[in-house]
C-alpha cells in the first residue's frame, strides 16, 4: 500500500493463510474437487434409511425409557468386567510406563535405551485399541483378560510418551543442583526429577483411567469382555431399551470418573 | 454538551464504586480524571457508555439521554469513541480492520462480515491512518506493531466512529514517558481540531496538568476536586490522594519528570515520583 | 518440619506420623482394590487358553506371514472410503460443534441457566460414546455403509471439538470484546470481530488434530458395517485369513503414520 495512491483508495482484506493467489486457487480448488468426489462416493439407500427411521424412533424411545431390569445380570456382569478391567489395566499400564517413560526421556537415558523405549511407545501408539484387542482375543481367548492386556498396552503408548515429555521439560537447574551434591543416577531421579513430574504423572494417570473406561466399553465388540459386549448383544437382539440403559450407564460412569478425577487432580496439584 | 447526573454504582460484591457523581463538560473541553486506584475512575467512564451498568443516575450527550440497552444503546455507543489502557486492539485482525471496526455500529452485520465497508468509511479510515502516520502499516496485523503505534490505531478506531465524545481510559499506562507525551499531545490536538469533548482517565498527574483544560479529582467514588490545572495545589492533591510531600509536582519540573521511570498505578504512585 | 524426639535426640522425618500413616493406608487400599479387581475380572478366565498363548501367537505368526500382497489391489477403494469417512465426518462434526461450543461457553451463551447445561450435556454424551459405538447404533438405524460411518465420526467429533473450542472461547481476552462492544457493534458483530479472530487458530489446530484421530478411528468402523477398510478386515477375520489381515494392518499403519505427519505439518503452518 503506497501513500501516493490516488483517491479513492480502495481496501480489500488481505487473504488469511496463503498469500500467493495461484497457490491459493490450486489448494482451495483441489479441496473443492476432493469434496465433490468424496460426497459423490457416498451411496445413500433412501429406502433403507426410510425403513430405519422407525427403528431410530424405537431407539430414541429406548433411550428415553431405558430398561435396566430385563438383562440386569448381563448389564451387571458387563459393568463389573469393564470397571475391573479399567482399574487393573491402568495400574499395570502405569507400572510399565514409568520405566519406559524414563527410558524414553532424552535427558536421562543413554541413546540405545532411548531408541528402544521410543520404538515401544511408537508401536503402542500407532495401533488402534480395537486392532490390538483382535490380536489379544486371538491369542488369549475371549474375555476381559484380553481386554486387560489391550488396555495396558495402549496405556503405555499414552503415559510413557507424555511422561517422557514431562521429564524432558523439567527445570534442569534442580536436577543440576542434586547432581552437584554428588548424587548417583537413582538419587537424581528420586530427588531432582520425581518431585517435578509427580503431579503431572498423577494427573495423566487419572486422565488415562477415564480413557480406559471409555475404551473398555468398545473393545467388547470384538470379544474382549466388558460392557461393550453387553451392548453389542443387545443391539443384535434389537433390544433397544436395554441398549439405551447400557449407554446411559456408560455416560454416567464417564461423567462420574471425569468429575472425580478433576477433583483428585486439583487436590494433588 | 455532555452531562452526568447523580451517577451511582454499587457492585454485587458490595463495593460502592461511585456515589452520586454529577458534572458536565462543554464542547471541546478535555477533562482529566485523576484519583487513587479504586477511586472509581474506570467505573465512571465505563458507566457513560454502559460497559458497566450504573445502579442509579443518567448520562446525557448533546441533550439526549444514553439508552439503557438494546439497539438504542448501540446507537448511543457509536457516538462515543473509547480508547483503552492496553490498546484493546483485536490482535489478530489487520490495522485496517481494527480501524474499520469503528464503523460496526453503522453497517449491517453481513456488510461487516464480508468486510465490504462503504467506500466513504474506507477513505476516512485511510485519512485517519495518515493523520496518525500509520498508512503504510494498514495491512499489517495489529500484534506486529509497537505499543505507541497500537495506541495510535486505537485512536484512529475511536475517531472512525465520528464520535461526539471521547472516553479515554489510561491511554499512557502501558507506554514509556516519551511515547506517553506524544500520544497525549495527539489526543489533545485531535480534540481541538474537532471540538470534541473528552474525559481522560489518567494516573500521571504531571502529564495531566501538562495537557488537559480541566481536572476532576475522584476519591472513593466522590468528586473532591473540580478545577483548572493551576488550581490543583497542595491542598487539592492531599484531598484527592491523602497526605504526602507534593513539592515536586507542585514546582513542576518537566525534564525531571520525563526522566523518571514509568510509574505503576498505586496509591503512592504520585509520591513515588519525588 | 516434622521433627520427633527419640531417646532425647531430635529426629527428622520426611512426613509426620499421621500423614505417613495416611499415605501408607492409601497405597494399601489401592493395592487391595487392584488385587480384588484382578480376581473379580478373572473369575471366568480359562487359564488353559492363556497358558498356550505363546503357541497361539507362534501359530498366528506362521499363518500371518508372508503377507498376501495381491490382496492390496482390493484395498484401494476401501482405503479411499476410509479417508472420506474421516474427512467428511470431521467437517460435519466441526460444523455442528461450533454452535454447540458458543452455546456452552460461559461468556457467549445466551442463557447460562438453560441453554448452557444442554450444550454441555451434548458435549459429554458425544465424548462418552466412542465412534465405534455410534457406528453400531447408526448401522442399526440407517443401514450399513459410508453414511453411517460419516455420521458416527461426526457425532464423536462434536464432543471433542466442542469441548476444546468452548474452553478456548472462555479463555479469550475480554478487553478486545469490550473495545468492540464500545463501538456500538451488535452481538453478532462482536462475535465476528472480537471473539472469532481470537479462537480461529486454536480452532483450526483442533480440527486438524481431530481429523488425524478420525483417520485412525475410521479404519475400524467397518467392523460393525460402517464402511471403509474395516469391512475388509471384518471379512478376513471371519475367514481367519491372517495373511490378508497382515496386509490390512500394514496399510492401516501406513495411513495412520501419513495422516499424523500431514496433521503435524498443517498445524505447524497454521499456528
Amino acid at each position: 500500500m503506497t501513500s501516493t495512491t490516488v483517491s479513492p483508495r480502495r481496501w480489500k482484506r488481505p487473504p488469511l493463510l496463503i498469500q500467493d493467489p495461484t497457490l491459493r486457487l490450486v489448494i482451495y480448488g483441489g479441496f473443492a474437487v476432493y469434496l465433490v468426489l468424496a460426497v459423490a462416493s457416498i451411496e445413500v439407500n433412501w429406502t433403507r434409511i426410510f425403513e430405519g427411521l422407525e427403528r431410530g424412533v424405537r431407539f430414541i424411545q429406548g433411550f428415553l425409557v431405558p430398561d435396566f431390569l430385563t438383562r440386569a445380570r448381563d448389564i451387571q456382569q458387563g459393568i463389573i468386567e469393564s470397571l475391573t478391567m479399567t482399574l487393573t489395566s491402568t495400574v499395570a499400564g502405569i507400572i510399565l510406563s514409568v520405566p519406559i517413560g524414563i527410558g524414553a526421556a532424552r535427558n536421562l537415558a543413554p541413546a540405545p535405551v532411548h531408541a528402544i523405549c521410543r520404538s515401544i511407545v511408537a508401536l503402542s501408539r500407532s495401533f488402534q485399541e480395537i486392532i490390538v484387542a483382535i490380536l489379544c482375543v486371538a491369542m488369549f481367548g475371549f474375555g476381559p483378560l484380553a481386554g486387560f492386556i489391550t488396555l495396558s498396552f495402549a496405556t503405555i503408548g499414552f503415559l510413557a510418551k507424555l511422561l517422557a515429555e514431562a521429564i524432558e521439560d523439567i527445570d534442569e537447574g534442580q536436577a543440576e543442583a542434586i547432581r552437584s551434591t554428588g548424587a548417583g543416577w537413582w538419587q537424581i531421579v528420586n530427588y531432582g526429577i520425581q518431585p517435578q513430574v509427580m503431579p503431572r504423572l498423577i494427573g495423566l494417570s487419572l486422565y488415562r483411567l477415564d480413557i480406559n473406561f471409555r475404551e473398555s466399553a468398545v473393545i467388547g465388540i470384538v470379544g474382549a469382555g466388558g460392557i461393550g459386549a453387553t451392548l453389542n448383544t443387545a443391539m443384535d437382539r434389537y433390544e433397544y431399551d436395554t441398549a439405551g440403559a447400557v449407554l446411559i450407564i456408560i455416560i454416567l460412569v464417564v461423567m462420574a470418573t471425569e468429575y472425580a478425577s478433576g477433583h483428585v487432580r486439583k487436590w494433588v496439584q | 454538551m455532555f452531562r452526568v447526573e447523580n451517577l451511582s454504582k454499587r457492585y454485587k460484591t458490595g463495593d460502592h464504586a461511585l456515589k452520586n457523581v454529577s458534572f458536565s463538560i462543554d464542547a471541546g473541553q478535555v477533562v482529566g480524571l485523576i484519583g487513587p486506584s479504586g477511586a472509581g475512575k474506570s467505573t465512571l467512564i465505563r458507566c457513560v457508555n454502559r460497559l458497566v451498568d450504573p445502579t442509579e443516575g443518567s448520562v446525557f450527550l448533546n441533550g439526549r439521554p444514553i439508552a439503557r440497552s438494546g439497539s438504542e444503546l448501540r446507537r448511543a455507543r457509536r457516538r462515543i469513541g473509547m480508547i483503552f489502557q492496553d490498546y484493546a486492539l483485536v490482535e489478530r485482525l489487520t490495522v485496517m480492520e481494527n480501524v474499520l471496526s469503528g464503523r460496526l455500529g453503522y453497517v449491517s452485520f453481513w456488510r461487516s462480515f464480508a468486510r465490504r465497508f462503504p467506500q466513504a468509511d474506507v477513505e476516512k479510515a485511510f485519512a485517519l491512518l495518515d493523520r496518525v502516520s500509520l498508512s503504510q502499516h494498514a495491512d499489517k496485523r495489529a500484534d506486529a506493531l509497537s505499543g505507541g503505534q497500537r495506541q495510535r490505531v486505537g485512536i484512529a478506531r475511536a475517531l472512525e466512529q465520528d464520535p461526539e465524545l471521547l472516553l479515554i481510559d489510561e491511554p499512557t499506562a502501558s507506554l514509556d514517558p516519551k511515547t506517553s507525551r506524544q500520544i497525549m499531545r495527539l489526543i489533545v490536538e485531535i480534540c481541538r481540531e474537532r471540538g470534541l469533548p473528552a474525559i481522560i482517565n489518567i494516573h500521571d498527574v504531571a502529564l495531566a496538568r501538562m495537557f488537559v483544560d480541566r481536572i476532576i479529582g475522584l476519591r472513593a467514588g466522590e468528586i473532591v476536586f473540580d478545577g483548572t490545572p493551576d488550581q490543583l495545589d497542595h491542598a487539592a492533591l492531599t484531598a484527592i490522594y491523602g497526605e504526602e510531600d507534593w513539592a515536586v509536582i507542585h514546582n513542576e519540573n518537566a525534564e525531571e519528570i520525563e526522566t523518571t521511570p514509568h510509574v505503576v498505578e498505586t496509591d503512592h504512585a504520585v509520591a513515588g515520583m519525588a | 518440619m516434622p521433627v520427633s524426639t527419640l531417646n532425647g535426640q531430635p529426629v527428622w522425618r520426611h512426613r509426620t506420623t499421621t500423614r505417613q500413616m495416611a499415605v501408607w493406608a492409601g497405597w494399601f487400599a489401592l493395592v487391595a482394590l487392584t488385587v480384588f479387581c484382578w480376581q473379580e475380572m478373572n473369575r471366568n478366565t480359562m487359564w488353559v487358553f492363556v497358558e498356550d498363548a505363546p503357541q497361539q501367537a507362534a501359530d498366528l505368526i506362521t499363518r500371518a506371514l508372508p503377507p498376501r500382497w495381491s490382496y492390496l489391489d482390493r484395498l484401494w477403494l476401501p482405503l479411499w472410503d476410509t479417508l472420506n469417512i474421516a474427512t467428511l465426518g470431521t467437517l460435519l462434526g466441526t460444523l455442528m460443534a461450533v454452535p454447540v461450543a458458543f452455546l456452552a461457553a460461559r461468556n457467549t451463551t445466551p442463557s447460562a441457566a438453560l441453554v448452557r447445561p444442554i450444550a454441555l450435556l451434548i458435549i459429554v454424551a458425544s465424548r462418552s460414546i466412542n465412534s465405534l459405538i455410534w457406528a453400531l447404533l447408526l448401522v442399526a438405524i440407517i443401514g450399513p455403509g459410508l453414511l453411517a460411518g460419516i455420521i458416527a465420526i461426526a457425532f464423536r467429533s462434536i464432543g471433542f471439538v466442542g469441548k476444546l473450542l468452548y474452553e478456548a472461547i472462555e479463555e479469550i481476552d475480554h478487553r478486545q470484546v469490550e473495545a468492540i462492544s464500545a463501538t456500538g457493534a451488535s452481538r453478532m458483530q462482536v462475535m465476528d470481530y472480537a471473539v472469532i479472530p481470537q479462537v480461529l487458530p486454536a480452532f483450526a489446530g483442533m480440527t486438524v488434530f481431530r481429523w488425524d484421530i478420525n483417520i485412525r478411528e475410521s479404519t475400524i468402523l467397518g467392523l460393525v458395517g460402517a464402511g471403509g477398510i474395516g469391512v475388509q478386515l471384518e471379512s478376513s477375520l471371519a475367514r481367519l485369513a491372517w495373511a490378508e489381515i497382515t496386509v490390512i494392518f500394514i496399510v492401516v499403519l501406513a495411513t495412520v503414520v501419513a495422516s499424523e505427519w500431514v496433521s503435524a505439518k498443517v498445524r505447524k503452518t497454521i499456528i
